[in-house]
This record gives C-alpha cells, sequence and structure tokens, in this order.
C-alpha cells in the first residue's frame, strides 16, 4: 500500500515531534531519575495537543479518526526513538476495544477522556509467562471479578482497567475501577524500562461492556498490529544507526564496513526491514478495511516484525563490538525494547501458529 | 462504464470465445509450457490454435507496440488481461527468452530496422531465442568474456564458447555478448549481437545436471559469419544493454515459484503426506517451518507490491531488483526444501508414473540453480550493501 497526502502528512509531523520531545534520552533520563509515573509527560501532553491520544477514536468522542494506518504510523516513529507514553495502552488498546465493545454510555464516558488525555487506560489479559488469551483463569460471576493479572501495561498509573476473563472464545472484556476494594496493583518495572503492573482481583466489581468479547478481539489484533508497526520502526532505527558505524569504525586500518562479513549481513538485515515496514503497514490497512485476511496479515506481521527486531538488535550490539555493550551507548535500549515489544501480545510463535491455523493446516 | 472496465468485459468474452477448453487447465508440468519457434512440436491441436489466437490479437505480447506484433496495451489493461487469464486458468499462449529478454532489450536499445526483422516473429510464435552471456571463464565476473568478434568489414566473424545457454539445442537464434574490441577496458570493448543459430560454425552440447535434466547446453562458435547490422545498441556499448536486462530479469522475479509449486499453499500440501492431529499438521516443526516461510513470503510480496508502486511513479527500481533477486530465490530454494521434508520418500521416487518420473526431486535440485542464474545471492547482496547501502569498496 501507499500512504495517501493526509498520511504522509502525518508521518512528517509525528517523526519531527518524537525526534524533539521523545528522543532516546528521554527514556534513560526517565529510568535514571526512577520517575514515579515511569513515563514521558511533556511528550504525552505535547501528544494530547497534537490530538495523537484520539487517533483511532471516532470524531463523534472527540478523536481524530485516522484508523489504525494513522496509529501504526505514529507507533513507528515511537519505535525509532524509544518514545515512553501511554500511546499503546491508552490510545490503541483500550480506545480499540471501547470504540468496538463498549454501550453508548461506556463510550461517551471514556472515549473522549482518552482523546483529550485525561484518562490513561490499561488492558489486562495475560495471566502467566506466555500470551495465552483463550485460556484464560480470570472469571467473572454475578457481577464479581477473581484473577490475577501479568504484563498490565501502564497498570499502575491507569485511571480504568480493561479486564479479560472468562474461558476460550467466551473470554470478554470487563470494565474495573482500580481503586475498587479488592484490587491490589504491583508496579513491575521491566527490561526495557517500560509500565508494567501484575495486579489481583479478589471479588471485585465488573462491568460487562456491549460486546466484550469483540471488544478484546478487536483491541489484541489491533494491538499485534501497532506493535508490528512500532517494532519495524525500531529495526530501521537500529539498522540505521548500524550502518553509520558501519562507515566510520576503522579497525586493520580499515574502515569495517568494507568487510564482505559485515557487508552481507548488513544486506540480509536490509531486506528483512524493508518487508517487515511494508507488511506491517499493509496488515493495518487490512484491518481499517476489515479485509478478510485481516487476522492472517496481521498474526504475520507480528511474527515477521518481532524476529525482525530481535535480529536487528543483536546484529546492532555485534556490529558495535565493546561500546555496543555499554549502558553508556544507547543502541542496548532498542534490543531490550525488541524483547519486550516482540513478547507482547505473542510473540513470534504464538503468531506464526496462530497464522498456521488460519491457514488450514 | 469506464473504458478499463470495458476493456475487461472485451477482453472476458474474447478469452471465453477463443480460449480452447484444454488450454484452460493449470500445466501438469514444465513440459506442458509453449515455447515456440521453428523446430517446436506443438503438443496438441488446441495448443497450436491458442498460440496462432492470441498472437492475432497481439496478445503473446500485450503491452509490446502494435506496429511489432504486440497489443499495444496500457499497463492497467496488461494486468487486467492477466486476471482475467488467470480467471479461465488459461495457460501462457508462448514464451520464450524473445519475449522476456530480447524483446524488451530491442524495444530501448534496438534500430527500427531490428526491431521490425524480429519483434513480430516473436510475437507469432516461429522464432525462438537464447541468451550467450556466461562463459566458462565469465561467470559471476560476466564482463571477463572472451568470446571476439572480428570486424570482417561487411561482417564480424566470431570465435569462442558460452556455457549455460538455456535450451540452445532447441533455439533458433540467438542473443549474445561478444567482445569487439579487446584493448578498450572490461566493460568497454562488449557488444550486444544477434544471429541464426543455424549460421555455419555454430554447435551445442546439452549440459546434464543434478536434476538429470538438460535446460542449459554449452555453445560453441568456431568462425561464426555475423552481418554487422545485428549488433543492438552501440557497437561496444554492449553491456548497457546486458546490464538493462539483468535488471530487467532480476525485476520479473515475484517470489511465484515455478512448476509444481505454483500458486499451491505449502500447508494444506503437506497435511497429504504427514496427516493431522486435532487439525494441525502432525509434525511441529515441519508445520513451523511452513508458517514461517509463508509469513516470510507474504512480508516478500508486500515489500514487492510497494517497490512496484514506487516504479510505476516513476522512481525506478535500480538496485531494488537485487533485493528482489536475493530473497525471492531464498525463499524458492526454502519452499522446494520443505516441500520434499512434506513429501518424504513419496518425493523421492525418481522413475515412477506416480511422480510423473520424479518431478519432485528433479524441481528441488532444479530449484538450487535459482540463487546462481542471472548473478549469485553473494553477488546481489554485493550489490546491495554498495549500491543500496552504499558501503565502502575494499
Amino acid at each position: 500500500m501507499k500512504l495517501n497526502d493526509e498520511q504522509q502528512m502525518l508521518q512528517d509531523s509525528v517523526a519531527r515531534l518524537m525526534a524533539d520531545k521523545g528522543p532516546v534520552s528521554r527514556l534513560r533520563e526517565l529510568r535514571d531519575s526512577n520517575n514515579e509515573k515511569g513515563y514521558d509527560e511533556p511528550l504525552w501532553n505535547a501528544m494530547v495537543e497534537a490530538g495523537l491520544t484520539g487517533i483511532v477514536v471516532p470524531e463523534e468522542h472527540g478523536g481524530i479518526g485516522f484508523g489504525l494506518v494513522g496509529a501504526g504510523l505514529v507507533a513507528r516513529e515511537i519505535g525509532r526513538n524509544l518514545s515512553v507514553t501511554p500511546f499503546f495502552s491508552t490510545s490503541v488498546l483500550a480506545a480499540t476495544a471501547l470504540a468496538t465493545g463498549g454501550s453508548d454510555e461506556q463510550r461517551q464516558q471514556w472515549l473522549p477522556k482518552i482523546a483529550e488525555g485525561s484518562a490513561i487506560v490499561a488492558l489486562a489479559v495475560d495471566e502467566g509467562a506466555k500470551h495465552r488469551p483463550d485460556n484464560l483463569k480470570a472469571t467473572v460471576e454475578g457481577g464479581t471479578l477473581n484473577g490475577d493479572k501479568v504484563l498490565v501495561l501502564d497498570g499502575h498509573v491507569a485511571d480504568l482497567l480493561l479486564v479479560a476473563a472468562g474461558q476460550g472464545d467466551q473470554a470478554a472484556l470487563y470494565l474495573v475501577d482500580p481503586k475498587a476494594e479488592g484490587v491490589s496493583i504491583e508496579r513491575t518495572v521491566m527490561a526495557d524500562n517500560r509500565n508494567a503492573a501484575r495486579i489481583s482481583f479478589k471479588n471485585v466489581a465488573a462491568e460487562p461492556m456491549a460486546n466484550g468479547t469483540g471488544a478484546l478481539q478487536a483491541a489484541l489484533r489491533a494491538g499485534r498490529a501497532v506493535l508490528a508497526a512500532e517494532l519495524s520502526g525500531l529495526s530501521k532505527e537500529v539498522f540505521e544507526r548500524t550502518l553509520g558505524y558501519l562507515k566510520e569504525r576503522k579497525q586493520f586500518g580499515r574502515l569495517i564496513g568494507t568487510f564482505q562479513a559485515l557487508q552481507h549481513r548488513a544486506a540480509q538485515l536490509s531486506a528483512d526491514v524493508a518487508m517487515s515496514e511494508a507488511l506491517a503497514l499493509q496488515a493495518l490497512d487490512a484491518c481499517d478495511g476489515n479485509a478478510d485476511d485481516a487476522d492472517i496479515q496481521v498474526f504475520a506481521a507480528k511474527a515477521k516484525a518481532a524476529r525482525v527486531a530481535l535480529l536487528a538488535g543483536q546484529e546492532g550490539v555485534q556490529m558495535h563490538g565493546g561500546i555496543g555493550m555499554t549502558d553508556e551507548f544507547d543502541i542496548g535500549f532498542f534490543l531490550k525494547r525488541a524483547r519486550a515489544g516482540g513478547e507482547t501480545l505473542g510473540d513470534a510463535n504464538y503468531c506464526a501458529d496462530r497464522f498456521a491455523t488460519l491457514g488450514g493446516y | 462504464m469506464s473504458d478499463l472496465e470495458q476493456f475487461r468485459a472485451e477482453a472476458r468474452e474474447w478469452l471465453q470465445a477463443n480460449c480452447p477448453e484444454e488450454m484452460r487447465q493449470p500445466l501438469k508440468s514444465q513440459a506442458d509450457h509453449c515455447w515456440g519457434g521453428r523446430k517446436w512440436k506443438f503438443q496438441s491441436e488446441a495448443q497450436k490454435v491458442w498460440m496462432e489466437r492470441m498472437a492475432e490479437k497481439g496478445w503473446t505480447a500485450p503491452q509490446w507496440p502494435k506496429e511489432y506484433g504486440g497489443g499495444g496495451l496500457s499497463p492497467e489493461q496488461g494486468e487486467i488481461l492477466n486476471e482475467e487469464m488467470q480467471r479461465i486458468n488459461a495457460r501462457t499462449p508462448v514464451s520464450n527468452f524473445g519475449f522476456w529478454m530480447l524483446g524488451p532489450a530491442l524495444l530501448k536499445f534496438g534500430s527500427e530496422e531490428l526491431k521490425r526483422e524480429h519483434l513480430p516473429p516473436i510475437c507469432r510464435g516461429e522464432i525462438r531465442w537464447c541468451q550467450g552471456y556466461s562463459e566458462p571463464n565469465a561467470g559471476s565476473d560476466l564482463a571477463s568474456l572472451q568470446t571476439r568478434a572480428e570486424d570482417k568489414g561487411d561482417h564480424f566473424l566470431v570465435n569462442g564458447q558460452k556455457i549455460w545457454t538455456s535450451y540452445a539445442d532447441k533455439a533458433d537464434w540467438i542473443f549474445c555478448l561478444v567482445r569487439t574490441d579487446p584493448s578498450a577496458t572490461k566493460h568497454n570493448g562488449i557488444s550486444f549481437a544477434l544471429f541464426d543459430m543455424d549460421t555455419p560454425g555454430v554447435t551445442t552440447r546439452p549440459i546434464e545436471l543434478i536434476s538429470g535434466e538438460s535446460p542449459f547446453c554449452e555453445t560453441f562458435f568456431d568462425d561464426v559469419k555475423v552481418p554487422k547490422h545485428q549488433v543492438v545498441g552501440e557497437l561496444n556499448r554492449g553491456w548497457d544493454v546486458a546490464k538493462y536486462l539483468l535488471t530487467h530479469e532480476r525485476n520479473n522475479i515475484g517470489g511465484q515459484p515455478p512448476g509444481y509449486l505454483r500458486g499451491r499453499a505449502l500447508g494444506p500440501l503437506a497435511a497429504e503426506h504427514v496427516g493431522t492431529e486435532h487439525g494441525k499438521l502432525a509434525d511441529a516443526a515441519l508445520r513451523a517451518d511452513i508458517a514461517n516461510l509463508e509469513i516470510d513470503n507474504l512480508a516478500f510480496q508486500a515489500l514487492l507490491g510497494k517497490i512496484r508502486a514506487e516504479a510505476e511513479a516513476g522512481q525506478g527500481v535500480g538496485a531494488q531488483s537485487a533485493v528482489l533477486k536475493y530473497y525471492g530465490t531464498e525463499l524458492n530454494k526454502r519452499r522446494y526444501e520443505l516441500m520434499m521434508d512434506a513429501m518424504g520418500a513419496e518425493g523421492l521416487e525418481w522413475q515412477s508414473e506416480r511422480t510423473r518420473g520424479g518431478m519432485f526431486a528433479r524441481e528441488w535440485l532444479r530449484s538450487k540453480g535459482n540463487s546462481i542464474e542471472g548473478g549469485t545471492s553473494e553477488v546481489m547482496l554485493g550489490i546491495v550493501s554498495k549500491r543500496l547501502l552504499g558501503l565502502p569498496d575494499a
């Protein structure tokens, strides 16, 4: 697919915004200052002002309705700069879930808040080491939720939780107040320095959605597609930084980029990076158009992007040599994010398994 | 109705009326392909009729200009014709190196005289062409080729040897890189010459490959007289033509495998051989390998689509074609490996009727050449690293 003029303008302005206000150095500052909120508030405010927090929120609820291609373009720049905001949890996952499956009242209550940046909403799905959304233990009986969740992105700063509960294809999302009795939240800073939380629910009041099952499915699909875009942006950035290093670092009296062993690996990686980017965009477009093969495209895009990002991160560290191993140098941040982003909402193996099942084998 | 919709309707109606039923079946094997040419023996009346009708319509080369025997279609119309042919499984009526390679070269570099002489017989399927590029000592380093063409006043006298000449023993004419100025630097003394394979002094010898088949030949030239007007483009500038054609060739690699695997999904095919448990392939590792291949293929198709769209917008493909050639051929090799993994012993039968004479194993072995012919994967990675990534020379 090709970007239209509006999308191209969005991409250009987001690229400027992220590079100005949310570069990798901000991630380092947040980490080193043990920032309590754990995200970049000035950047988040700037994104609110630019309307980006409401990018998938329909216009009638105060958003700009740019769809997932728009969200993917933002995510790609987030990936390039490792910008830390609740964009993914709130503006992608929660906004999609509420817009898809929320009752009129729920939509009217929460979507404008998401668009104007006055609420952070977190999605709680996973319960163990791996993402297994069709095998959940959490239950809701008589409006009461019980269960334990992990990897709840931005869970410790959320104003609202969307919690998945129920078995198999009955699993659905419920609205839960994080301050309600019976909710206990432990912030777990992850290797990529992003926010997550372990949250346990003991006999907590849970409010059903109009279509909680559809909301969960839509949020997961949108999330995977947008993550694919973020990871493809990350891959591109690591690759370009590494390519730059090959052109300046000298050993044995010559630039290391003259060595064929490195040239060929760089060339192979460049092909993978370009494919990851093209497939992510195609998958986002398939979601927006509700294409028959949108799920297949999204699982493929997420699997490809996760593998390529990890490879790019590994090659980035290796080709930088010793300096790539130092905390002082930024390349390691990309490797850490590649692994965490790859794991989120299903790793490459999970996505490939689902891809095969949808392909009938 | 828009012009394109109108064209689609007409094409559909014409194909419906003119494509024989027998030509609406997928190729059973490569042997069903119609190559055309003076020596061609049609497999059936239907194959002959289909080629002749399409040639008369100009649709054997749909996008070539009408005055040279083509259909004069726009790229959009060409795409529609393709879709309409695929819709009824219509076979390609005739195809050979004249269509893929020489035609595009003549259209870009050829004189009016050469275009009028050579393009119409290609379109009519009357002349089958072969390509004389590689030599025993000029493979990846093609520009070091040594076949000489000496200026003898009214003609060139050609002496030397080519290798990997596809179907030279079945072709009527050859387009051939020859050295016309031995004193110039290696890229600057080469010309692009055309001559009849029946000219005295031309001999061919098929080479048996690991697949047991002989699609390639050694071709020997011993005092072969070539009329001087049969040089395409400027004398001693044949490398420009060759480079253009190599890029063109690499662009045409679309990730669709040839032969048995064309249009077949590997997962369901594997299920026929290894069986399923709870709806999943019974071999979990093979299932994961196939899924990962198909994911990579989808990613490759997405990139291909993007590059083609950029090319149509006039940004040019250029060195990007090296990326496509590298990745497309490596994917194809992986695909055939997985086909053999899935088929197991059934795919290994070399002569049986069951395997149509060992078709599976032979196609698997043939695919190994994909990353060698037309520029090896290593040469492609070198082009990518220098021309796309700007990495320095040693």
